[in-house]
């Protein structure tokens, strides 16, 4: 037993000496996605290539990438399966439309007053993260996941009950499970199940596009930290760890907390770009979407779930001219996607096509060594 | 990292594909070239997911009228039809919305669901698309908003006929009500309900609420109902729990009077349902397909033809519509080479300035207050051997 830990430990010690490059390759594609997505996409609008459909999804799309990051830290990066990542949404959208709402009459700048309704929506969110994290996190596996299924849930019946208005002194009024008496129509934040109605839309592209971008700086940063490095130990092996000292229970609700603080900044943005905005948005369906993602773009591997979300995102608006098939279609697609990243035999078939262009290949990732380490030189 | 590549390169591949077969699926729209032009009117609705019967029923009616529009005068302006799917969630009706733009609409008729409605309202005010919706009944759908306008009673109006008609007809009643409280359309209607009926002296005995995705199981509610000796059931629903709170009743000996909204229509032709079980209930909805009257008539042999099924009234709604869209944008003077602001800015003022219609949802004219609700006279109806028989 003591051998195999020790073993163990040895690969580990290994495998963090080469993480360095890792990282470099890691981070080098994932912020390129963004970096180069941003850049299309944005000349594509300006010129007019790319039509108001897809400019709608612009923002969803940023913030669907940011909550499959997001996500990533505690599914891939963690290893713990959590099925309530659109509770922690909600949480950020709701106190972030509350915020921005009571900021109206005393801030006009826009882009301050979304900036500090995303720090309070990552507060909150951050606090529901805790108070569910520390009593769960010592449950494993299936557990886990189903408990988090069930803090989801309670999240979204909780906002069932909600109600917010500002009267006319602007001061913040709160009931639960009744209307508030003597407001108009204007003065309704929230209204219970209906939700929000009437939000000004704060949202912008360059905007969701800084906060994907936020996003990935800090799971990126706390994958390559000293404290990220204790989370995938314990996520390798959880006796191991414990064995070296480190302890456990701190490692994982760091993790969850800051994936939860991610997720509500993501709802906050999310819930800044429609005009009205219902609890049932954020319902069990919206938390197996967002971890799709993640699975299809593979766990733990950033970029991938980044692409992913994307791509999901926009395929069922592409799908449009099917028409009456275009869920059939989305289905089928999606299905062929899990067999195909998934099926040994499908994989190899892959593999003989991808193995003659391989000499190609190895050219491309001997330029962009030598690019990485010039930067280096720059930096 | 190889692997990854390897995964990357899959999807990549098969999305590739799909996209391939898309193209191929949009090349079939040639557009026949006409005197008068063609007159590209947008339509969105829920076609699949838990609404979808309303967004089908919208599709129908519009494209009912569509064709008889566009073979009635042939030389005059025909119509373009184009429904998008939008699941009954805002965010994809956004989505929708902006597709229809891209594709060159000129004026909206929908959204058909409230929280979607509400979502498109607010970009197409920010747009200028004239929108008329069919069905949309929040009052938050036209509020703020000078270029939508609704065809249908909003929720309070139809929560307070609905309580006029009640005090007038079962003074002596204990009314209770189960209301969706997360749906804008539920409880905009009960809220409406319970004021006018306070109002009229009379009150609700006992009043439940549910939430729309766990509306399975009704027996808590309806044993209150029961130990409140509630004989008079206000329903503001669709007509999916409605069907569920009926069957638990019967199973359990309760027999109250429902009373449901325009929600309701639909239920007779629910699949698995028992049509006995809706025997007695009354509906306030503005349109009925066993009504004698001829257009109702023609319409509904039509619909029956072309679909094999009676039309709900949705399907008269969205009919109404698009004939109220086409006399209207006629009224203009414009031509079909308008753009969507200049068409939205000459159909507001039209709306404004008195404009009158008539159609299958109405007795009489219809006509349009600058806030954007309807003006018309209101029709109950009583399900009776499963009919509807208007009262």
């Amino acid at each position: 037993m003591a051998e195999r830990i020790l073993k163990n430990i040895s690969t580990r010690g290994l495998k963090n000496a080469v993480k360095g490059n890792e990282y470099r390759k890691e981070a080098l594609i994932s912020y390129g996605i963004l970096i180069i997505g941003y850049i299309v996409l944005q000349l594509g609008a300006s010129v007019g290539l790319i039509g108001k459909h897809l400019q709608g999804q612009f923002v969803p799309i940023c913030v669907y990438v940011a909550l499959a990051i997001s996500l990533n830290l505690v599914v891939g990066i963690s290893g713990e399966l959590s099925l309530g990542h659109a509770g922690f949404m909600a949480v950020g959208a709701f106190t972030g439309i509350i915020v921005m709402r009571v900021l109206e009459p005393h801030l006009g700048i826009m882009p301050i007053r979304l900036i500090i309704a995303l720090i309070f929506a990552a507060i909150m969110a951050a606090i529901a993260g805790f108070i569910i994290g520390v009593p769960i996190l010592s449950l494993r596996g299936d557990y886990l996941a189903i408990v988090t299924l069930a803090f989801g849930e309670i999240v979204r019946n909780f906002m069932n009950v909600l109600y917010f208005a500002l009267d006319e002194n602007d001061h913040l009024k709160f009931a639960f499970n009744h209307t508030i008496d003597g407001i108009t129509n204007d003065q309704r934040i929230l209204t219970g199940a209906i939700g929000a109605t009437g939000v000004t839309k704060a949202a912008t592209f360059t905007g969701a596009m800084l906060l994907t971008a936020f996003t990935l700086f800090v799971v990126l940063n706390l994958k390559n930290s000293k404290q990220g490095r204790a989370i995938m130990a314990i996520r390798d092996n959880r006796i191991a760890g414990e064995s070296i000292g480190l302890d456990v229970r701190k490692y994982k609700l760091m993790a969850f907390v800051v994936s939860a603080a991610l997720a509500g900044m993501a709802g906050c943005m999310f819930g800044q770009n429609y005009s009205t905005l219902a609890p049932v948005k954020f319902n069990f369906n919206t938390s197996i979407l967002i971890l799709v993602f993640v699975v299809l773009g593979g766990i733990g591997n950033i970029w991938g779930g980044m692409i992913a979300a994307a791509l999901l995102t926009i395929l069922p608006e592409a799908f449009r001219q099917f028409a009456d098939y275009r869920m059939l279609t989305y289905a089928i697609v999606l299905i062929l996607v899990m067999i195909g990243t998934y099926n040994p035999t499908f994989k190899a078939r892959i593999n003989s096509v991808i193995d003659k262009i391989k000499p190609k290949k190895k050219k491309d990732s001997g330029k962009k060594n030598k690019k990485s380490k010039s930067g280096k030189e720059v930096a | 990292m190889k692997n990854t590549f390897k995964k990357f390169a899959i999807i990549a591949l098969s999305c590739m594909m799909v996209f391939a077969l898309a193209a191929c699926g949009g090349g079939g729209g040639s557009s026949e070239s006409s005197g008068a032009g063609e007159l590209h009117i947008g339509g969105i609705g829920p076609l699949t997911g838990p609404a979808a019967l309303y967004g089908q029923a919208v599709k129908n009616g519009a494209e009912i009228a569509v064709k008889e529009i566009n073979e009635a005068n042939p030389d005059g302006v025909q119509i373009v039809f184009d429904m998008q799917d939008d699941e009954h969630d805002p965010e994809k009706s956004v989505n929708a919305y902006n597709t229809l733009v891209d594709d060159g609409m000129q004026v909206l008729v929908g959204t058909v669901t409230s929280a979607p409605c509400t979502a498109v309202s607010a970009e197409a005010y920010a747009n200028r698309t004239f929108a008329l919706t069919p069905s949309a009944s929040a009052t938050s759908v036209v509020e703020g908003n000078d270029n939508v306008f609704q065809l249908c009673f909003q929720d309070p109006q139809q929560g307070q006929i609905a309580a006029e008609y009640i005090a007038k007809n079962f003074p002596d009643a204990v009314v209770g009500a189960i209301y969706n409280n997360s749906d804008n359309y539920s409880s905009g209607i009960f809220d409406a309900f319970k004021k006018a009926l306070g109002e009229k002296g009379m009150s609700v005995a006992a009043e439940e609420a549910f939430a729309s995705d766990d509306n399975a199981d009704f027996s808590a509610q309806l044993n209150k109902m029961k130990n409140a000796n509630v004989d008079l059931l206000f329903l503001p629903i669709y007509y999916t729990p409605a069907s569920n709170i009926m069957k638990q009743a019967h199973d359990m000996g309760y027999a109250p009077k429902y009373f449901g909204c325009d929600g309701l229509d639909g239920i007779l032709a629910l699949e698995g349902f028992d049509t006995a079980l809706a025997e007695g209930a009354l509906l306030l909805t503005p349109f009925s397909a066993d009504a004698e009257d001829e257009a109702t008539q023609a319409f509904v042999s039509a619909y029956q033809e072309a679909y094999g099924e009676k039309p709900i009234q949705f399907a008269a709604d969205a009919y109404d519509c698009i004939y109220t869209v086409y006399n209207c944008f006629n009224e203009t003077g414009l031509g079909t080479d308008a753009s969507m602001e200049e068409i939205c800015e000459a159909m507001i003022e039209k709306f404004n300035g008195g404009f009158t219609a008539t159609g299958l949802t109405a007795s009489g004219d219809m006509k349009w207050a600058p806030t954007g609700e309807v003006e018309k006279a209101p029709k109950i109806y009583l399900i009776q051997d499963g009919k509807y028989v208007e009262q």
